[in-house]
């Protein structure tokens, strides 16, 4: 064999096969790594494993059992199993079933979590739109702004709003200066829906503006041009491009601020009044006041089925899908 | 005994294999390209050979023994990766350093060492530099660096010098060949610039589909494609699709007559013997084709008339695409070695086209 | 361009209904006066009383205890979680590690009550403690496996490829790089844990307290600017922290 190499001019002109792609390898999933499924496996995940088994995935078996047990005679649950058999019964299902009341407040869950979630919608729009049409240095810094609140505490953010919609606020006596003078009875703005309200829409509006910007964030501004050299004016190219391309981050967001929403009790507990009840203060009441497991428990379990029927929906509705 | 070898090594994803039934014998101080198109398998196989990726079935053989119990950190084999993989949160230094501290060699050793290294590739003064305060040639180099300190039998090199531009590629090529020259050490390279392969390698190669199509030294995979794919893929070449007339023993081969549709009967030669009525094509390289505006007769064998129907002016040569009476197209490449136009035809222009028999080549299938 | 103000208009009232709130909770806790109603003048006063106050006292050392020993655990168990399911294809380790934050917190809380006291594990600063763990992991999972599954894969196969074994390839070349993140996530695993309320509002039992507890209690029972002074040191830690964590891990809040 002749192995000398040789260099430089080259027999013929060929073209070479330019740009036929780049390896693939560093995107694609290492299988040898896929493969190893030896001990290193075991001992990485392992640990997180274990953990949320034990304080995760047991904690929520042992609440489905409880939801299947009859209370016991001071609150709690009854022994599992007596004179050596199991002791099940569909009590706090019936209960649940045969009460109009509890579908109530379940619906006004949901009724509440919906103003929530479209209040925060209206309000994050803007916000995402100007955030992801500025200038690409600032938007760290406005989208920092925008998720701070959301890292400061949420008792905090609640009590905010009761110094202003608070009896003596500025806010208050401006309205009830309004009001009275018209013969109306004055208005308290703090424990009513109304605060509620507020409330939960301050809370969650992050969870709006974040995946609103990551969508609109992306969008190619060409495409606002193309459309204005169609003839659209502004309002149409919001509703007819941009609005429609943005909807994969208007079901997330939805998603993000309305499951939330749903569970919560600590806002109608500090701001609502007395027939603010929410399914979070009927689980919370459950279990802390009138100690009644079984019940609390087929709750908490109606609304992890509703929060995992949402979040798998929203899932499915904001896939990514070709954008063109 | 060869130094590496591949023996009927199959990869699957899912249906299909990425790798088929490759088979390759690398001898030891070799230069050997795997030439391919894009997602022909040439990425995968050399991650099977750095121990990345496991065959579904076959052997890979380092020096008589068995590499499949080994992961890759126990393969005497080591890889310069297409993206560099430079560690980015250590120096040069601190990078080539790297595969002697994980080979445990003393501080002061693995400094000399260091020092050789970045010596051989020209960079000893950026030892402390960051990854990210190096061109892209100086990256390239630094990797290939880290790949050679510990001196590994085998050197894989995946595609090294595509993210460069094209004078820096062709530095960086005569760079490689003195290199391994110098090192003495295997080197299996993985490119789909054939220019590159040719220019590179000792044994190329090439592959199609997972599987190799041929494995010949540059010249021969030039001057003597074996196959349709392997004659089209490599630079530019004519292909004429016949039936063989007549086959002549000559020497160590056979002289081929082959009627081809649109040219006539066209005379070539062949290593094998060929049976009479069996269908191949003629491969012939454009710049082994003549043309000339007076009708020739003599020395070369094969001659058709027609017309210029397209010429592309590229500087050194031209390339003219001639029409012949019969319809076949018929692609010559004319040197511009003189000054002037002396040898320009233009379009519609009457020529004669022709080629020695020796210059063409039997395809059988 | 008439449009574009509007929508700056819209954007800008956003802000400000964002940060009014707070801005007047801070404002008020250095108000002299008792009402959180108008300005009447500047006072250190409720800080002063706040340092008297032992039970807030107690309340922050719980707080900052429990803190640290939930992000160091969750840090770590995170950082693994994050690898593995960046590395192995797995099932139920994704559902473990991501479902506890797609819920309302309230059901992680309510489960974790029937288990403890079912165990008969006092209710106290551990439960809180192991509860936080549980919540944190998947934060800080998933602030990692965003940095890995950033990080050029070839990187860790070259050190394989130079001879380092699974391990050492880890701790010399993968954990360096994703170091931020983990860092990051860290942080974000404090701050979740210190102001956590209604996880350590199941699980805290009577007897314990930490700093959002004694500001529910605070707030549920009587309103005094002493609740703007604390609310106002806890933000400006948060603020520290999330500051810290977006500087090493730009995008890793948004993960989450
Ligand atoms: N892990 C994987 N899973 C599925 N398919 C794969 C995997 N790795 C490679 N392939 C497929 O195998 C084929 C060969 O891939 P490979 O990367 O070896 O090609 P290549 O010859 O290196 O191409 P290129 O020149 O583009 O780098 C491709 O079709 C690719 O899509
Ligand atoms: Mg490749």
């Amino acid at each position: 064999m002749r192995w000398k190499p040789r260099g430089g001019s080259m027999p013929g002109t060929s073209s070479p096969a330019e740009g036929a792609g780049v390896s693939a390898s560093g995107a694609r999933h290492p299988s040898w790594q896929a493969r190893d499924r030896g001990t290193g496996r075991w001992l990485v995940s392992g640990p997180p494993l274990a953990y949320l088994l034990v304080f995760f995935a047991i904690p929520a078996l042992i609440m489905v059992v409880a939801s299947f047990t009859p209370p016991g005679e001071y609150g709690g649950l009854a022994p599992l199993f007596e004179d050596g058999k199991a002791n099940l019964t569909l009590e706090a299902y019936e209960r649940l079933a045969g009460d109009p009341i509890y579908w109530e407040v379940f619906a006004k869950s949901v009724v509440y979590a919906g103003i929530t979630t479209l209040c925060c919608l209206v309000l994050a729009y803007p916000l995402a739109m100007l955030v992801a049409r500025s200038p690409r240095k600032y938007r760290d810094l406005l989208m920092l702004l925008v998720i701070l609140p959301f890292w400061s505490n949420f008792l905090i953010r609640v009590y905010a709003w009761m110094i202003i919609l608070g009896p003596q606020s500025a806010l208050s006596r401006a309205v009830n200066a309004v009001v009275e003078p018209l013969g109306f009875e004055p208005v308290s703005l703090l424990f009513s829906s109304f605060a509620v309200l507020v409330g939960l829409v301050y809370v969650h509006l992050p969870f709006m503006v974040l995946p609103l910007y990551a969508n609109l964030e992306k969008h190619d501004p060409a495409l606002l041009d193309a459309a204005q050299d169609l003839g659209a004016n502004a309002w149409q190219r919001f509703w007819r491009v941009t609005f429609p391309l943005s909807l994969p981050g208007v079901w997330a967001g939805a998603a993000l601020v309305f499951i939330p929403a749903l569970g919560i009790f600590a806002i109608p507990d500090i701001l609502g009044g007395t027939e603010d009840t929410l399914i979070g203060n009927l689980i919370k009441q459950q279990f802390l006041e009138t100690r009644d497991w079984p019940f609390g428990s087929v709750l908490s379990i109606v609304l992890t089925a509703i929060a995992l029927a949402l979040a798998g929906l929203a899932a499915w509705v904001s896939r990514p899908r070709r954008t063109a | 005994m060869a130094l590496l070898e591949i023996r009927n090594v199959t990869r699957r994803f899912g249906d299909f294999a990425a790798v088929d039934d490759v088979s390759l014998a690398i001898e030891a101080g070799e230069f050997f390209t795997l030439l391919g198109p894009s997602g022909c398998g040439k990425t995968t196989l050399l991650r099977m050979i750095a121990g990345f990726d496991l065959p579904d079935g076959g052997a890979i053989v380092l020096d008589g023994k068995d590499l499949a119990g080994d992961p890759p950190e126990r393969r005497p084999v080591r890889t310069v990766f297409q993206s560099y993989a430079l560690f980015p949160h250590m120096t040069v230094a601190g990078n080539v350093a790297f595969p002697l501290k994980m080979a445990k060699v003393g501080g002061a050793e693995t400094d000399r060492q260091v020092w050789a290294a970045l010596e051989g590739v020209q960079l000893a003064g950026k030892a402390d530099r960051y990854p990210h305060e190096l061109s892209g040639g100086q990256k390239q180099r630094v990797a290939i660096a880290r790949a050679l300190v510990t001196k590994p039998r085998v050197l894989l090199l995946d595609e090294p010098l595509a993210a460069l531009d094209a004078k820096l590629r062709e530095q960086l090529q005569l760079e490689l060949i003195n290199l391994q020259k110098d090192v003495g050490i295997t080197f299996v390279y993985v490119t789909h610039d054939q220019t590159e392969a040719l220019a590179l390698s000792h044994r190329i190669a090439v592959m199609n589909h997972g599987r190799v199509e041929q494995l010949d030294e540059p010249s021969r995979i030039y001057g003597f494609p074996r196959t349709r794919f392997v004659a089209d893929f490599i630079g530019h070449c004519n292909l004429f699709d016949g039936v063989v007339a007549a086959s002549a023993p000559s020497g160590g081969g056979s002289l081929v007559d082959l009627d081809v549709a649109g040219l006539g009967r066209i005379r070539t030669l062949t290593q094998a013997s060929v049976p009479a009525g069996s269908k191949g094509s003629v491969a012939v390289r454009p710049e082994k084709v003549r043309i000339s505006s007076s009708v020739t007769q003599g020395a070369d064998d094969n001659h058709c008339a027609g017309h210029i129907r397209d010429f592309l002016y590229m500087g050194d040569v031209t390339m003219y695409v001639v029409e012949a009476t019969g319809g076949q197209r018929v692609e010559a490449l004319l040197a511009n070695s003189e000054a002037g136009r002396t040898k320009f035809f233009e379009a519609g222009d009457a020529v004669e086209a022709a080629w020695r028999f020796d210059a063409g080549h039997f395809i059988p299938g | 361009m008439k449009r574009s103000w509007a929508l700056y208009a819209a954007a800008v009232a956003g802000y400000l209904f964002l940060y009014v709130p707070l801005v007047i909770v801070v404002v008020y806790s250095f108000n002299d006066s008792r009402l959180n109603a108008e300005w009447v003048g500047f006072t250190f006063d409720w800080y002063r009383r706040l340092f008297a106050n032992d039970e807030m006292i107690q309340a922050a050392v719980n707080s900052l205890a429990i803190a640290a020993v939930a992000s160091l655990v969750s840090t770590v168990l995170g950082t693994m979680a994050g690898f593995a399911m960046h590395r192995y294809r797995s099932r139920l380790l994704p559902v473990l590690v991501l479902t506890p934050i797609a819920i309302p917190e309230i059901l992680m809380g309510v489960s974790l009550l029937l288990f403890f006291v079912l165990l008969n594990f006092t209710l106290g600063i551990v439960s809180v403690t192991l509860a936080h763990i549980a919540f944190c992991i998947g934060f800080v999972a998933i602030v990692v496996r965003s940095r890995l599954a950033g990080m050029d894969e070839s990187l860790t196969e070259a050190a394989r490829d130079c001879g380092a074994t699974p391990a050492q390839a880890f701790r010399l070349v993968t954990l360096p790089l994703i170091m931020p993140a983990v860092i990051a996530g860290a942080l974000m695993a404090f701050t979740l844990s210190i102001d956590d309320f209604v996880i350590t509002f199941f699980t805290a039992g009577a007897g314990t307290q930490t700093l959002p507890l004694q500001i529910y209690s605070m707030i549920k029972i009587s309103v005094t600017p002493e609740v703007n002074a604390v609310s106002t040191l806890l933000m400006l830690l948060t603020l520290v922290l999330i500051v810290l964590a977006s500087k090493l891990a730009p995008g890793a809040l948004r993960t989450s």
